[in-house]
C-alpha cells in the first residue's frame, strides 16, 4: 500500500485531485456518490413533477427505522442498507396500494413518518455502543462506504436507470395527464407501484450520501432547479443529473480539505445552484406571462331577453 | 349516414346500487357533432366512461366502432373535464401533445422526429402552433383546451369525446373553441360528443343533441328533441321551449344554466 502525501489544500486543483484519488476511501466515495447523484437526479425529476416530495421524505424516515433496527439486530448479518431498503420499499408498496392520490395525503404521511422516526430513535438508543451510527444515518456517511456497498450501489443504480428508461414515456404521460393516460389503457397501478419502488430504492441509496434528513438536497433540489432550466423533460432530467453530480463532486472535494461534513456542502451547493437558476431565469423573463388558467370567468346570461 | 360508430340498445348506466339512467337507445354516425346536455350528476360523464371502456354498461348492448367498448381504444380521442393545471408545470405544450401519440410506448425515445412532426401538425390543426414551446402552466383556459384538443387529435381518432370543454371560458372564447371543434369535425369527419350545460352556443353546429335527465335519455336532431313535448316527457314536469328570431332557445320550467329542476 502506497503512502499518500500531504493532505493540505493547494491552489492547484489538479494536484488536489491527485492527492484525493490517492485515498481508497475517497475513490469509493466518488464512485458511489456519482452513481447515487445520477439516479437521484433522474428519479427526482419525476418526484418533483408528480409532487411526491413529501412521500420521498417519508420513505427515507421509514428507512431510518429499518436501518437502525438492522444495526440493533446485528450489522454483520443485517447491514444498514438492508434495513433502509426494507423500510422504504414497504413504505413504497403501502403508498402504491393506496393509489396515487395517497401520495398527496400529507397528514397521514406525516403521522407515519413521525412514528417511523420515533421508532428509529428507540432502536438507536437501545444500541448504546454506537451513537455515531444515528448521526451517520441521519446526516449521511458516504466517506467510509465499504467496497461491498459500492458494488451494491452500482448494481442498484444500473437497475434503476434501466427501469426508468423503460418507464420514461408512460410515466411522463401518467404524471402530466393522468385521466387521458388512464383512458388510453395505460396500466396506472403498475406505473404507480413501479415508480414508488424505484423512488424507495433510490432514496435508500441516496441516504448513504445525504442522510435521512437531508434527502431533499439530492432528490428534490437539483430536479426543482432543472424544471426552471428547460421545458423539455429529457433536457430537464439531464440538467438535474448534472446538478446533483456536480454538487456531490464539489461537496466531497471541499469536505476533504475541511473538517465539516460532506452532506452540508452538497446541500449548500445544490441550494446555491437552485437560487442561481431562479435568479437567472427571472432576469431572462422579459415580462410576466399571463396566468389565467383557472380563473373563473362570469358566464353571460344564457336565456336571451 | 349509414356507418354507425356508436350504437346503444336499451342501455342502462351507473353502478349496480345506483343506476343513473336506463332504457337509452341512440346511434351516432361518422362525422356527427353531438351535444350531451343535462344536470350535474345526470350521468353525462358516465356515458363517456362507458364508451371509453372504463365502466361497463349495467344493461343493454353498447357498441363502439362495431364492438363492445374496450379500454385503451386508440380510435377514441378524449378530453376529460379538468379544473386546474398546476401553474408550476414547466413542461412545453408540444411534449404533452406528443405524449398523446407516443405516451403508450415503453422505452426512451425523446428525439423521434415523426412524433414531433405529428404533434406539430396536431397543434397546427387547432391553431395553436405558436403555443408549442410555451409551458403548460401559464396557458389561459381557452389555450389549454386547444392543447388538450390537439393531444386528443394527434392519434387521428374516429371518435372525439369532450367533457365540458366550455366551462371556465368566457363567451368569446366559447364561440372560438366551438368553431374550432366544428371545423375539426367537418374536416376530419370525426364523430364528436361534447358535454355542455348550455345548448345555445352549440345550436348552429349540431347534428344531434342528447338530453340526459331524470334517469332518462332523449336523443335526436335538435329540432326533434328541443320541443315542449319531448322535454316535458323527459323531465316529467311541464316544460316550455321558446325560440327567439335568432334561433336561440329558452327552456322554461327547467333552470337552463345547469339544466336543474326549479
Amino acid at each position: 500500500m502506497t503512502l499518500c502525501p500531504t493532505t493540505a489544500f493547494s491552489p492547484n486543483v489538479l494536484s488536489d485531485l491527485q492527492n484525493i484519488s490517492c485515498y481508497e476511501f475517497m475513490r469509493t466515495a466518488y464512485e458511489a456518490g456519482t452513481m447515487i447523484a445520477i439516479i437521484a437526479g433522474i428519479t427526482g425529476y419525476f418526484v418533483v413533477l408528480r409532487r411526491s416530495a413529501f412521500v420521498a421524505h417519508a420513505f427515507s424516515e421509514i428507512g431510518f427505522a429499518g436501518a437502525s433496527g438492522a444495526i440493533l439486530l446485528d450489522s454483520a448479518y443485517f447491514p444498514p442498507i438492508a434495513g433502509l431498503l426494507l423500510g422504504s420499499i414497504l413504505g413504497g408498496l403501502a403508498i402504491a396500494v393506496l393509489g396515487r392520490r395517497a401520495a398527496n395525503r400529507d397528514t397521514q404521511i406525516g403521522i407515519i413518518l413521525a412514528f417511523a422516526l420515533g421508532l428509529g430513535l428507540l432502536f438507536i438508543s437501545l444500541y448504546k455502543a454506537f451513537a455515531t451510527a444515528a448521526i451517520s444515518i441521519l446526516f449521511g456517511e458516504i466517506v467510509g462506504i465499504s467496497p461491498g456497498e459500492v458494488t451494491l450501489t452500482f448494481e442498484a443504480s444500473a437497475l434503476i436507470i434501466v427501469v426508468m428508461a423503460f418507464l420514461y414515456r408512460p410515466l411522463l404521460f401518467a404524471s402530466l395527464d393522468e385521466d387521458v393516460a388512464e383512458a388510453k389503457g395505460m396500466p396506472m397501478v403498475f406505473l404507480g407501484t413501479a415508480f414508488m419502488l424505484v423512488v424507495a430504492v433510490a432514496v435508500s441509496f441516496a441516504v448513504q450520501v445525504t442522510g435521512v434528513l437531508l434527502i431533499f438536497s439530492l432528490m428534490v433540489t437539483p430536479a426543482a432547479a432543472a424544471q426552471y432550466v428547460s421545458r423539455r423533460p429529457s433536457r430537464s432530467i439531464a440538467f438535474s443529473v448534472a446538478v446533483a453530480v456536480v454538487a456531490t463532486w464539489v461537496g466531497l472535494f471541499v469536505a476533504f480539505y475541511t473538517p465539516y461534513p460532506v452532506s452540508f456542502f452538497i446541500t449548500a451547493i445544490n441550494f446555491s445552484l437552485y437560487i442561481a437558476v431562479r435568479l437567472v431565469r427571472r432576469g431572462l423573463k422579459a415580462k410576466p406571462i399571463e396566468r389565467a388558467s383557472v380563473k373563473q370567468v362570469p358566464r353571460a346570461p344564457t336565456v336571451p331577453t | 349516414m349509414d356507418t354507425r360508430l356508436i350504437e346503444a340498445r336499451d342501455v342502462s348506466a351507473g353502478y349496480r346500487e345506483r343506476i343513473v339512467w336506463r332504457g337509452a337507445n341512440f346511434s351516432f354516425g361518422k362525422g356527427e357533432f353531438v351535444a350531451v346536455i343535462g344536470p350535474n350528476g345526470a350521468g353525462k360523464t358516465t356515458l363517456f366512461r362507458m364508451l371509453l371502456g372504463l365502466q361497463p354498461p349495467q344493461g343493454g348492448s353498447l357498441t363502439v366502432l362495431g364492438e363492445p367498448p374496450k379500454r385503451g381504444n386508440a380510435r377514441i380521442g378524449y378530453v376529460p373535464q379538468r379544473h386546474t393545471i398546476d401553474s408550476d408545470t414547466n413542461v412545453e405544450c408540444l411534449e404533452l401533445v406528443r405524449l398523446g401519440l407516443s405516451g403508450k410506448s415503453w422505452g426512451f425515445n425523446p428525439f423521434s422526429h415523426d412524433d414531433r412532426d405529428a404533434a406539430c401538425a396536431a397543434l397546427k390543426g387547432v391553431d395553436a402552433l405558436e403555443l408549442a414551446h410555451r409551458p403548460l402552466g401559464v396557458l389561459s383556459g381557452g389555450e389549454l383546451q386547444r392543447i388538450f384538443l390537439a393531444e386528443a387529435l394527434v392519434s387521428d381518432p374516429d371518435i372525439l369525446l369532450l367533457d365540458e370543454p366550455l366551462s371556465n371560458l368566457d363567451l368569446k372564447r366559447e364561440t372560438d373553441l366551438l368553431h374550432l371543434v366544428n371545423g375539426v369535425v367537418r374536416k376530419r369527419g370525426v364523430t364528436a360528443l361534447l358535454i355542455a350545460h348550455n345548448i345555445n352556443p352549440l345550436l348552429p353546429h349540431l347534428d344531434k343533441v342528447m338530453y340526459i335527465a331524470n334517469g332518462k335519455v332523449a336523443t335526436g336532431k335538435p329540432s326533434e328533441v328541443l320541443t315542449s313535448e319531448s322535454l316535458t316527457a323527459l323531465y316529467g314536469v311541464q316544460v316550455e321551449v321558446l325560440r327567439d328570431p335568432h334561433g336561440n332557445v329558452a327552456i322554461i320550467g327547467v333552470e337552463e344554466h345547469h339544466g336543474d329542476m326549479v
